[in-house]
């Protein structure tokens, strides 16, 4: 490489180097073809050029093993560029169970990271290597992409939904963030860095945190504030269903269907309750729209994960369990079941 | 110009008889076949752009129904299902009416006729429109049109919104196409007046019958989407 | 070839004067001469709006223009380049002009509908300027909800009404042309004997009576939306923005085949008059234009990858965006075959279809990457989508037209063009094309996001390449507009089939005359037939 004019992006992750094998299959068929047809079209160009005024070329109407021929050769590499391409693609958005969760939120015109542990940051992520990372992420506002080129991985981030991506970072060292999805005035400077550190040095960073609480303790704190508790009690004689294990279990509905409890359903039954009520009891509950913002959605949302011992591979996944920020490190997770959009 | 073609037609001929053409056929066509085939055809070719165009928002519709389906019910039961049954004949009607009148240009019925029947479909067209108009004006008393001042009284007042921004959304893109269709109607009308057509020349007559059937078949669609869905539930 | 020195005496320009005898005119070539003007000034104005944005990207910081500008001024030059000029280039300027007379007739079927769709051009180009003029539009030309609907305090609706408006234009153009490829041919002018530039228009009218009226009626929403706050789009309302996105695309990617296959039926042309020899694969090259318009309608979805949309619709999505690349790939190895054997001249038209096939190449090969949806998650909004796009549509869209221009200029006009500098405007638009956009391959493979006014001090380098490209590409434009403006009274008189080429427009004279045809002709083959057949292989 030079050092001014890079060619490749370098390679950060375990999945760099996977998009990198299909890029470079690509770019050696795209070459091929394309230096095929430029020399025949040169070739032919000058070997049958005009030499008379009158000539004229011969008449060849076409062959159809020719046509057969270009069409199912073609036909063929590309299935084996879409078979590649669906088989990476699967693994680049499947997080692998027990991966570390991180939950991030873009708003005009910044990224904000929250680990489990608490640990806060802004347009910065630190992540240790050789560690699955997941990171469930949603919008306040309009749409973003969250995008780092380093570990070739990318997904959009969408108010009203949660997506996902994970990486597993290989190469200490600070990468770019980019926000891919053109989002307004200053989306290009929604930019940040992330920070792949060995497994010690993230110790150390996150013991040197200004951790607050994880997400779970914050979620716990709003649930007991905005007083969700007097209808959702532990013991089912509440207003509203036990929340207890209640994640990634299906549901019926009053309306009769049954939805898998997941980040997206819980999110729309605090922000808009009435839209999908659980059999057996009353449309009463409020709406918190406009009461709590993204950041706490997600937060409650990890208390909720917590109750059904879910989600998250960080400490603290109790809601009186006091944040350990030096934990982290075992994955205790259960099976996880299958979460969000993705 | 020379103009050596079998049916050698003046230059420009709009609507200046000559021999020996038809005095309708302009000069880029070979016969009146041919252009009320060419008319036929963008027309039905046309309708299919209509199709997509709403078929936009019969998709967005889809969407958001299977999003929040109590939710539709529960604004759906707001409308005037009563209002909507008779709209629905009023078109149905309207479009028997519109079929006598192709039928009676195509036949060469007399001038009376065809006007009798193009001024009858041309009423219940505003006669629609009129009911139309009732139901909107209970919808801005009530609070139902979507906005700042939206009100609802019921369980799931979002989607309700929701439900009245595609129904004022779908019956008025509707309502659009049935005042263009009046305004059509009121030219053929003018035209058949004028003793336009007969069995050799009616292809607007026709053409802008394939126009009205289409509003109407739209709003065959739209009434059962709109007013009757989860009926059963609550009658 | 004709030596004539003088033009026919009474032909569709001169045969009436005055402003009104333009404006009010109902002759598909006059016709075809207004979008022409018309198109030329939006491509003027899309241009400067490119290189104001390359002067920008020159440095890493936002020193030429604030990012608020920048915005503005990427979405305008999207919007002006997709609606203004590219979608109605080659079907309303050369399609309005030639496929009436290549399928013998002496109009449109409806051209008091045709000279409609201008006029509904104008209004539409005149809301998007006005848009443009007071402030600017910087949602992007795609209009992604819910910045577009909810976030954006610049004139959306203004220029979404342009769009709307512009949108009927293209829906009339591209009714009319199906109407008159159905029912106003020449007798014996079989389906199997249209020339392939008019079976590539069939194929983009039916893309444009199909997909058109549903980005109007989106559009519309997103005007809707934002004017009154009805919830269609914004989550905020209880919408969704991704709906938003499969309604946009389901017209928007085919409109890139609206842009690109009038282009491939310019090549099939031009690759037949200059080699002297028929189309090798009549049928295969037909097909596959109606081939890529179907699968075109089925493969939106790949623009979606990354949006969380269900991984199996993902797969289907890209599984059929591979297969639309086939009938392209058909496409350039018939026009490659074509050439063998044949009686090859280096005229400048041809020089623009070897650009074509070239450019083509690899913009359609590159697009392989985004179908294949692994790689995509890396290189999805990066500028190696920019590269890829500008590959196809300005490598391939204006290529073919610029092509087509100059192969149908001495018919248009009656007069030749100097061809010194129509072969030097046609290498210096290929250079710097190549300088401008290849290096975008490689900074979006580093990782430069699209719509960034700064960006990372180590893109630069690729940016000034591309900028320094950006110039020497605007030099090439510049060349053809200033010769044939001369060359509409100095040069030379074309005669009526200057080429030598085979077709039912090369039987007239050039200028035509406003009918066209003073007998309507009688067709008994195939256009382009230079040789007696020797019966090889199939039809």
């Amino acid at each position: 490489m030079f050092e001014n004019l890079p060619l490749f992006p370098e390679q950060a992750s375990e999945q760099a180097a996977q998009v990198d094998a299909l890029f470079f299959f690509l770019v050696a068929v795209s070459a091929f073809f394309a230096i095929l047809i430029a020399m025949m079209v040169a070739v032919f160009a000058v070997k049958f050029h005009r030499r008379r005024q009158d000539e004229v070329g011969d008449a060849i109407h076409g062959s159809i093993p020719l046509e057969l021929f270009w069409t199912f050769i073609p036909l063929g590499i590309t299935m084996v560029m879409f078979v590649w391409g669906a088989w990476l693609f699967f693994h680049l958005t499947r997080a692998p169970k027990g991966a570390m969760e991180v939950y991030v939120v873009g708003k005009q015109w910044m990224w904000k990271v929250e680990h489990m542990d608490g640990q806060r940051e802004i347009n910065e992520l630190h992540v240790p290597v050789g560690r699955p990372v997941k990171l469930i992420m949603g919008s306040e506002d309009v749409i973003h992409s969250f995008f780092i080129p380093a570990f070739r991985v990318k997904a959009d981030v969408i108010p009203g939904r949660y997506n996902t991506m994970w990486f597993t970072a290989n190469a200490p060292g600070r990468y770019h963030i980019f926000c891919t999805q053109y989002c307004g005035t200053k989306h290009a400077a929604m930019i940040g860095w992330v920070t792949a550190m060995e497994p010690a040095g993230y110790q150390a960073w996150r013991s040197g945190g200004g951790a607050t609480g994880g997400p779970v303790e914050n979620g716990a704190k709003l649930f007991q504030d905005l007083a969700c508790n007097t209808c959702h009690k532990e013991d089912g004689s509440g207003r509203g269903p036990v929340l207890k294990g209640l994640f990634g279990k299906e549901v019926q509905l009053s309306s009769g269907q049954t939805i898998t409890v997941d980040e997206a359903y819980v999110r729309e039954s605090i922000l808009n309750p009435q839209a999908k009520v659980a059999a057996g009891f009353q449309p009463i509950m409020p709406t918190f729209q406009g009461l709590v913002s993204e950041e706490q959605v997600l937060q409650l949302i990890a208390y909720v994960k917590s109750l059904s011992g879910e989600g998250s591979a960080a400490p603290g996944t109790s809601a009186t369990q006091a944040p350990s920020p030096a934990g982290g490190a075992q994955p205790p997770a259960p099976p996880a079941k299958k979460s969000g959009m993705n | 110009m020379p103009d050596g073609h079998a049916h050698a037609a003046p230059l420009d001929a709009h609507g200046h008889p000559h021999e020996p053409a038809h005095p309708k056929l302009q000069h880029h066509f070979d016969d009146m076949g041919q252009r009320a085939e060419a008319s036929t055809l963008g027309m039905w070719v046309f309708l299919v752009t209509e199709i997509l165009f709403f078929g936009g928002l019969f998709m967005c519709y889809l969407v958001y129904r299977w999003k929040s389906p109590s939710g539709f019910q529960e604004a759906s039961f707001e409308l005037n299902r009563v209002w909507g049954a008779t709209n629905t004949a009023v078109l149905i009607i309207s479009s028997l009416t519109m079929a006598l009148a192709v039928r009676a240009a195509q036949t060469s019925a007399k001038r009376g006729t065809q006007v009798f029947f193009l001024g009858l479909t041309m009423f219940f067209g505003l006669v629609f429109l009129g009911i139309k108009a009732i139901e909107y004006t209970d919808k801005f008393v009530h609070h139902h049109v979507p906005g700042p001042h939206f009100h609802w009284d019921g369980q799931y007042p979002k989607p309700a919104e929701q439900f009245y921004s595609l129904y004022f959304a779908m019956t008025g893109l509707h309502a659009v196409h049935m005042i263009v269709g009046v305004g059509i109607m009121a030219v053929i009308t003018w035209m058949a007046w004028r003793e336009t057509f007969d069995e050799d020349y009616y292809t607007p007559v026709e053409v802008a019958g394939l126009y009205w059937h289409f509003v109407d078949i739209v709003w065959i669609f739209l009434f059962p989407l709109l007013y009757l869905i989860g009926g059963h539930f609550k009658g | 070839m004709d030596t004539i020195t003088t033009a026919p005496t009474l032909n569709y320009l001169n045969s009436a004067h005055g402003l009104a005898s333009w404006l009010l005119t109902r002759d598909h070539k006059r016709i075809a001469l207004l979008y022409l003007v018309s198109v030329t000034a939006f491509f003027a104005i899309g241009g400067f709006f490119a290189m104001m944005i390359r002067l920008e990207l020159v440095t890493p910081a936002a020193d030429f223009v604030q990012p608020d500008t920048y915005n503005k001024l990427f979405t305008m030059h999207g919007v002006i380049m997709v609606f203004f000029f590219l979608i109605p280039s080659i079907p309303a300027v050369l399609g309005n002009f030639m496929l009436p007379i290549m399928v013998g007739a002496k109009d449109l079927a409806f051209p008091r509908i045709n000279l409609l769709s201008w006029y509904i051009y104008v209004l539409g180009g005149l809301f998007t300027l006005t848009a443009a003029v007071t402030g600017g539009v910087d949602t992007g030309w795609t209009f992604y909800a819910p910045y577009s609907t909810a976030s954006s305090n610049s004139h959306v609706i203004m220029a979404g009404v342009g769009v709307f408006i512009t949108g009927f234009s293209s829906i009339l153009t591209g009714l009319n042309f199906i109407v008159t490829v159905h029912r106003m041919r020449a007798p014996g002018l079989t389906w199997f004997r249209l020339p392939l530039f008019v079976w590539s228009h069939y194929a983009t009218s039916l893309i444009m009576i199909l997909g058109t009226p549903v980005i109007a009626i989106t559009v519309l929403l997103v005007a809707v939306e934002r004017g009154l706050h009805l919830g269609i789009f914004d989550p905020a309302l209880g919408g969704d923005p991704i709906l938003f996105q499969h309604l946009f695309w389901f017209y928007s990617h085919p409109a890139v085949y609206i842009m690109i296959l009038p282009a491939m039926g310019v090549t099939s042309e031009i690759v037949q008059a200059f080699a002297r020899k028929n189309i090798f694969g009549y049928a295969f090259v037909a097909f596959s234009s109606l081939a890529i318009a179907i699968i075109g309608f089925l493969v939106w979805g790949h623009h979606l990858f990354v949006s969380g949309q269900s991984t199996y619709a993902g797969l289907i999505f890209s599984i059929l965006s591979f297969l639309v690349a086939i009938p392209s790939a058909v496409k350039v190895f018939n026009w490659t075959a074509t050439i063998y054997k044949g009686a090859v001249s280096w005229d400048s038209p041809m020089l623009y279809a070897f650009g074509f096939v070239g450019l083509f190449t690899i913009g359609g090969l590159t697009g392989l990457f985004l179908a294949s949806m692994g790689l995509d998650v890396h290189v999805h909004d990066t500028y190696f989508i920019i590269a890829h796009f500008h590959y196809v549509m300005v490598g391939g869209a204006i290529m073919g037209y610029l092509g087509g221009l100059h192969y149908w200029w001495p018919k248009i006009t009656g007069r030749m063009y100097p061809e010194g500098w129509a072969k030097f405007a046609a290498l210096t638009v290929f250079v710097g094309f190549n300088l401008t956009f290849f290096p975008q391959f490689i900074v979006g493979y580093l990782g430069m996001p699209r719509r960034y006014a700064m960006y990372a001090p180590e893109f630069q380098v690729y940016n000034v390449m591309s900028s320094a490209g950006a110039s020497i590409l605007a030099v090439g434009y510049v060349i053809p507009l200033i010769y044939f403006i001369w060359s509409l009274k100095y040069a030379p008189l074309a005669g009526k089939d200057p080429w030598g080429a085979k077709g039912l427009e090369w039987e007239i004279p050039s200028p035509p005359p406003t009918e066209n045809f003073a007998v309507t002709p009688i067709v008994t083959e195939r256009t382009h037939q230079y040789a007696p057949s020797r019966e090889v292989g199939i039809a």
